[in-house]
C-alpha cells in the first residue's frame, strides 16, 4: 500500500511537467501581452520604446527556453515568481483566494453528502413511491438550475424576507466564525444543492442496482435485520461509485466558480482566474493552473486511496 | 386410479411433514402481462427428507423456494396458497417473524458462489452474522462455532481464513463457505438452489458428498433445485418433476428414474447424454419449446411437444395416483404404465467414427501461451502458464473433444487456432499453411474456413441486429453473394439449414429463446463456408432437452456438408456423444489422447479416471451403490505451480518422482497416448 502511494505520488511529476509545458507554451502562442494590456489597454497611447523596456524590466524579451527554465528552477524551490501586474508574489495572491474557495468547496461538499446519503438510499428503497418522486423532482431541479441563478434567488430572498443581506468582507473563519459563515454558507449552499443532486443521483442508482445483487437475497436469507442489510451489505458496496463523483465535484469547485463567485461578491480563485487570463498576467495564469492541476492529480490519488480503504479487492489485488 | 384433488397430495404422510406446501401460486406482474410462474404446486417434505425440484430453465423450481423463503421481490411479486413449516403458516407470518425463521430453521444456499457472498466483508462477519442475530452468541462465542462450521464443512485453517475477504476464495471453497452459513443455527431445512452447477465435475463431488454426509448427520430436510439428473440420482429420497410452472410427476426416486409416468419425465431422462450407456447414434430429445408462461395454452402444459397427445389432453390434468405409489398430471399414465406408449427410438443413422486417414486439416505442435502476470504484488516477469506444450491434429470431417476443468486452458487452446492471441510459441497448421507466419491475404482465406460458435447464444449475438442481418453480415464483408437479393436467398436457405423457420430472420436477439439464438449463431458460423468449426462450450448454458437438438444439428451438418469441429467442454457425457477423439487437459497440458470409446472404457491417466468417476450419472440404483472415490484438494494456483507432474498435488498414485520429472505425452497403447510415469 505504501509502496503504491509513493509510485503515484512520483508518478504525479512528470504529470504535472506536462501541464507545465503545456500552459507555458500555449500561453506564449495566444497573441499580446501584459504589457499591451497594461500600457495600452485603457486606450492610452505610449511610445514603443516604453513598452520595449516594460518587457524588458518583466524579463518577456528573452527567449522563451530561458523563461521556461527559470520558471520551472523556481517551481522546484516552491517559488512561483510574481505576478507581473501586482508585482505580488503568485503565492501570496493564490493564498489569499484559496482560503475562501477551499472552505467553500469543503462547506458545499459536507452539505451534499450530508443530505444526498440519505435522500438518495430513501429513494432508493421507497422507489417509485411519492418519496422517490419528490426526490427526483427536486435532484432535477438541483441539476437544471445554474448554481449562479439560484445564489440570486437565495440572495433576493434573504433580502425580501429579512431585509438583510451577507457581509461582502471575507474574514477567516478562525477569526470569527460567526461572520465567517454569515458570509460563505449561502455561496455554498447555492452550489450544495446541484452537487447535492449529482451525489444524490449516483446514490440512488447504484443502490438500486446493488439491492438487486446476489448477496443482498443471501443476507435477507440469512435472517439479517432489514436495516441491517441497507447498512451494512448495500450502502457500502454502493457508496464507491459516489466516491468518484464527489471527488470530481470538488475539484471542480475550487477553480470553476467564477459566475458564482461574482454574485456573491466572493474574492475567490474563480475570480481571480478570469482576472489574470483578462491582463494576460503570464505568471499568475501559469500559477494557477499548476496549483488546480497539482489539486486534480493528488484528489484522484486521495479517491483511488479511499477506495483501497473500501474495498478489499482493491486492497489485496485480485 | 382415483383422480386427486390437488390440495391434498400424499395423504400417507399427512402427518409428520415438516414443510407443506398446498396449492402455492406465484404470479409476477410484468409490462408483458402477469406470468404464472407456479401454479397450484402441492408437496410436503419430512424431517431429514431429502427431495429434489427438477426442471429446467422457467420451470418455477427457484421460484418456489423464493416463495417458501418470502425473498420474492415484493412490488411484483404475488405469493397464494398456504406454506405451513413446523405448525407455522409461513404465508401468513408477519415480516419480523419471518425474519427470525430464516436463517435460523430454514436456511438456503444459492447457485452462483461467485456473487452470492458481499465482497466488501470478511467471511468470518458474514458467517457469524446469523449466529450473533439468531442466537445472541457473543463475538467470541460466533467466532469459535465459525472456525468449528468451516472445518466441518473442509476448509482447512479456518482461524485464518475467517479473516479473509471472499475474493481470496476459489469457487468451490466460497459454496463451502454458503453451505457453512446455511448450517451455522442448525436449522431444520435447507434450501439448496442448484449447489452445484457453477462448480467443476471433481469439486461438485466434493459438495454434493459434504452435503448429502452432513444432512444425514445432523438430519436435516433438503431440498435441492437442480437441473441436472445426475446431481437428483446422487442426492434426493424423492424427486419433484416441475414442468411450465406446474408439477408433472413426483415420487420416489427409484421409482421415477426407472419407471417414469410422465411423458415429459420419460423424455427427459432420455435426453441426458450418459456414461453408463453405451453411445446410441443420436441423441434423443423433446421437439419444440418450454410454453411462454404469460399466456400459456389450456389443458395439459406439456401437449404441444407431447407425442403421446390426445383429445382429452386439451383439457387439464389432475394429478393422478401411479402404480409405483408416484403422482402423475398425465392423462395417459395408465396406458405408460402398462407399456403401451413409449417414445420411439431416434432413427438410427450411422455411427460416425474417426477417419484418420490422409493429411490433417489442422494440426497443433507444442502449442504454448503464457500471459504475463499483472498486479502490484506480482514479480517481474512472472507468468501464468495457461497453455503449455499442446499437440493434436484435426482430420477432415472429424470431431476433436477437448475436455477439462475451469482453468485448465481448454478455451485459451481454442482461442489461440482462432487466432484471438498469440501464441508464446508452437505452431498452427490450417490446411498445411502456418498460421503464425500466413501472409494478409492468406490469412484472410483462412479466417472464412475457420468459424467459432461461443457459449453464451445471448451476449454474443449483436442485440440491435436483426437475425438476418446478423447471418448476412460475413456475406456481405466477404462479398460471398453477388446481389442482395442472392444473399438474402442464403440467409434463408441458411436458416432452414439450421432448422429455423424463415420469418424469424426479422426478429431480434432477445426475441428468441436459448436454443433459437444458438441456431442463429451456428447459421451465422455456416455462412463462411467453413470446414472447421470451434464449439466453445457451445450447448453448456441450454437445458438439456434443447442441448439434444442443438448437438443433433450439429452431428448432421457435419454429415452433410463434412465439417471438423473442436468441440470444447467441461461435460464429459457430452463431449463422449459427440467426439470421435478426445484429448483430455488439465492445468495447461495434455493429460490424455484417445479415441472416444477407449479413453471412456479404459482410461490410462489417473486424472481422466478421476474426473469419470466424479461426474454423477442419472441413475439413483447406480448412484448409491458406488462409494465415489473423491478426489482431493483443489485447481492448484497458477501464481505457485507444482513441480513435475502438474497433476501430483492432488493424484492418488503420485510419488517423489512425480515431483520431481514432468512427464512426455507418450504413446502407452497404439493410438492411446497418455502424460503419466506410472502407466
Amino acid at each position: 500500500m505504501l509502496r503504491y502511494t509513493i509510485n503515484r505520488v512520483l508518478l504525479a511529476i512528470p504529470t504535472l511537467i506536462g501541464v507545465a509545458v503545456l500552459v507555458f507554451f500555449l500561453l506564449r502562442i495566444v497573441p499580446g501581452d501584459i504589457v499591451e494590456v497594461k500600457l495600452r489597454g485603457d486606450g492610452g497611447s505610449v511610445s514603443q520604446e516604453t513598452i520595449e523596456m516594460e518587457r524588458k524590466r518583466l524579463g518577456l524579451d528573452r527567449p522563451l527556453y530561458v523563461q521556461f527554465g527559470e520558471w520551472m528552477v523556481g517551481m522546484a524551490t516552491l517559488d512561483f515568481g510574481k505576478s507581473m501586474w501586482t508585482e505580488r508574489p503568485v503565492l501570496e495572491e493564490i493564498a489569499i483566494r484559496l482560503e475562501l474557495s477551499l472552505q467553500v468547496a469543503i462547506m458545499a461538499t459536507l452539505i451534499a453528502v450530508f443530505i444526498a446519503i440519505p435522500l438518495g438510499t430513501m429513494a432508493a428503497l421507497f422507489r417509485d413511491s411519492w418519496i422517490d418522486y419528490t426526490m427526483r423532482l427536486v435532484t432535477i431541479g438541483g441539476l437544471s438550475i445554474p448554481s449562479f441563478w439560484f445564489g440570486m434567488l437565495i440572495m433576493l430572498s434573504l433580502l425580501a424576507l429579512f431585509n438583510w443581506l451577507p457581509p461582502i468582507t471575507f474574514t477567516p473563519i478562525y477569526i470569527d466564525p460567526i461572520a465567517n459563515l454569515k458570509q460563505l454558507i449561502w455561496p455554498a449552499l447555492a452550489v450544495g444543492y446541484r452537487y447535492c443532486a449529482v451525489v444524490a443521483r449516483m446514490i440512488r442508482s447504484s443502490l438500486l442496482e446493488v439491492l438487486n445483487e446476489d448477496y443482498i437475497r443471501t443476507a435477507r436469507a440469512k435472517g439479517v435485520y432489514e436495516k441491517l442489510v441497507i447498512s451494512r451489505h448495500a450502502l457500502r458496496n454502493a457508496l464507491l461509485p459516489a466516491i468518484t463523483v464527489i471527488g470530481l465535484e470538488f475539484t471542480f469547485l475550487i477553480g470553476g466558480l467564477v459566475v458564482t463567485e461574482q454574485v456573491f461578491n466572493l474574492n475567490g480563485i474563480g475570480q481571480l482566474f478570469v482576472q489574470s487570463i483578462s491582463r494576460n498576467d503570464f505568471t499568475l495564469i501559469q500559477g494557477m493552473v499548476m496549483l488546480i492541476a497539482a489539486f486534480y492529480v493528488f484528489v484522484n490519488l486521495a479517491i483511488d486511496l479511499l477506495y483501497a480503504v473500501f474495498d478489499p479487492r482493491i486492497r489485496y489485488g485480485t | 386410479m382415483e383422480a386427486l384433488t390437488a390440495t391434498r397430495p400424499q395423504p400417507a404422510a399427512a402427518s409428520g411433514a415438516l414443510l407443506e406446501v398446498e396449492d402455492l401460486h406465484v404470479h409476477f406482474e410484468t409490462s408483458h402481462g402477469v406470468v404464472r410462474a407456479v401454479e397450484g404446486l402441492s408437496f410436503e417434505i419430512g424431517r431429514g427428507e431429502v427431495v429434489a425440484i427438477v426442471g429446467e430453465s422457467g420451470s418455477g423450481k427457484s421460484v418456489t423456494a423464493l416463495a417458501i423463503m418470502r425473498l420474492l421481490p415484493r412490488l411484483t411479486g404475488r405469493t397464494r396458497g398456504r406454506v405451513t413449516f413446523d405448525g407455522k403458516q409461513l404465508l401468513d407470518l408477519d415480516d419480523e417473524s419471518m425474519r427470525e425463521l430464516r436463517g435460523r430453521d430454514i436456511s438456503m444456499i444459492f447457485q452462483e458462489p461467485m456473487t452470492s457472498l458481499n465482497p466488501l466483508l470478511t467471511i468470518g462477519l458474514q458467517i457469524t452474522e446469523p449466529l450473533t442475530i439468531h442466537l445472541g452468541m457473543s463475538d467470541a462465542q460466533a467466532r469459535a462455532r465459525a472456525c468449528e462450521l468451516l472445518s466441518l464443512v473442509g476448509i482447512p485453517d479456518p482461524e485464518s481464513r475467517l479473516d479473509q475477504y471472499p475474493h481470496q476464495f476459489s469457487g468451490g471453497m466460497r459454496q463451502r463457505v454458503m453451505i457453512a452459513i446455511g448450517l451455522a443455527c442448525n436449522p431444520k431445512l435447507i434450501i439448496a438452489d442448484e449447489p452445484t452447477t457453477a462448480l467443476d465435475v471433481t469439486i461438485q463431488a466434493q459438495i454434493l458428498e459434504l452435503m448429502k454426509d452432513l444432512s444425514r448427520r445432523l438430519n436435516i430436510a433438503l431440498i435441492v433445485i437442480t437441473h441436472n439428473l445426475g446431481v437428483v440420482a446422487r442426492y434426493a429420497d424423492r424427486v419433484i418433476v416441475m414442468y411450465a410452472a406446474r408439477m408433472v410427476e413426483q415420487g420416489e426416486a427409484e421409482a421415477v428414474f426407472h419407471r417414469p409416468r410422465h411423458p415429459y419425465s420419460m423424455g427427459l431422462l432420455r435426453s441426458v447424454p450418459r456414461l453408463d450407456r453405451p453411445r446410441g447414434s443420436r441423441l434423443e430429445t423433446i421437439e419444440g419449446l418450454v410454453p411462454n408462461l404469460a399466456n400459456a395454452p389450456p389443458g395439459c402444459r406439456f401437449a404441444p411437444r407431447c407425442p403421446f397427445r390426445i383429445e382429452i389432453c386439451a383439457q387439464e390434468p389432475s394429478l393422478f395416483l401411479t402404480d409405483t405409489g408416484a403422482l402423475s398430471r398425465c392423462h395417459r399414465h395408465a396406458e405408460i404404465a402398462e407399456n403401451k406408449i413409449a417414445w420411439a427410438a431416434a432413427d438410427a443413422g450411422t455411427l460416425a467414427v474417426a477417419a484418420e486417414h490422409g493429411a490433417p486439416l489442422l494440426s497443433v505442435k507444442n502449442l504454448t501461451k503464457h500471459f504475463p502476470v499483472r498486479g502490484k504484488l506480482a514479480k517481474k516477469g512472472a507468468v501464468v502458464r495457461a497453455v503449455e506444450d499442446v499437440s493434436f491434429s484435426i482430420y477432415p470431417g472429424e470431431t476433436l473433444g477437448l475436455v477439462g476443468e475451469s482453468g485448465c486452458g481448454k478455451t485459451t487452446v481454442g482461442r489461440l487456432i482462432l487466432r484471438l492471441e498469440q501464441p508464446t510459441a508452437g505452431e498452427i497448421a490450417f490446411e498445411g499453411t502456418n498460421l503464425l507466419t500466413a501472409t494478409a491475404g492468406e490469412m484472410q482465406t483462412i479466417r472464412r474456413k475457420i468459424q467459432v460458435i461461443f457459449q453464451d447464444p445471448y451476449s454474443s449475438l449483436n442485440p440491435r441486429m436483426t437475425v438476418r442481418q446478423i447471418i448476412g453480415e460475413p456475406l456481405h464483408v466477404y462479398k460471398l453473394a453477388p446481389t442482395r437479393k442472392a444473399a438474402d436467398e442464403r440467409v434463408g436457405q441458411l436458416l432452414s439449414q439450421v432448422g429455423l423457420r424463415p420469418e424469424l430472420g426479422e426478429r431480434y436477439p432477445h426475441q428468441l429463446s436459448g436454443g433459437q439464438r444458438q441456431r442463429v449463431g451456428i447459421a451465422r458460423a455456416l455462412a463462411m463456408e467453413p470446414s472447421f468449426i470451434v464449439c466453445d462450450e457451445a450447448v453448456s448454458a441450454l437445458d438439456v432437452s434443447i442441448q439434444g437438438q442443438i448437438i443433433n444439428l450439429l452431428e448432421d451438418l457435419q454429415r452433410r456438408l463434412g465439417l471438423a469441429y473442436l468441440f470444447i467442454a467441461h461435460d464429459l457425457a457430452v463431449v463422449r456423444h459427440i467426439s470421435m477423439r478426445v484429448v483430455v487437459m488439465y492445468f495447461g497440458r495434455v493429460m490424455e489422447v484417445a479415441d472416444r470409446d477407449t479413453i471412456y472404457r479404459e482410461p490410462l491417466h489417473p486424472y481422466t479416471k478421476v474426473l469419470l468417476d466424479a461426474a454423477p450419472v442419472p441413475d439413483p440404483t447406480v448412484e448409491k451403490a458406488r462409494a465415489p472415490r473423491l478426489i482431493k484438494g483443489e485447481l492448484p494456483s497458477h501464481m505457485a505451480p507444482p513441480t513435475g507432474c502438474v497433476f501430483n498435488t492432488r493424484c492418488p498414485i503420485a510419488s517423489q518422482e512425480c515431483r520431481e520429472t514432468i512427464p512426455p505425452l507418450e504413446e502407452k497403447r497404439p493410438g492411446h497416448y497418455a502424460a503419466c510415469i506410472k502407466i
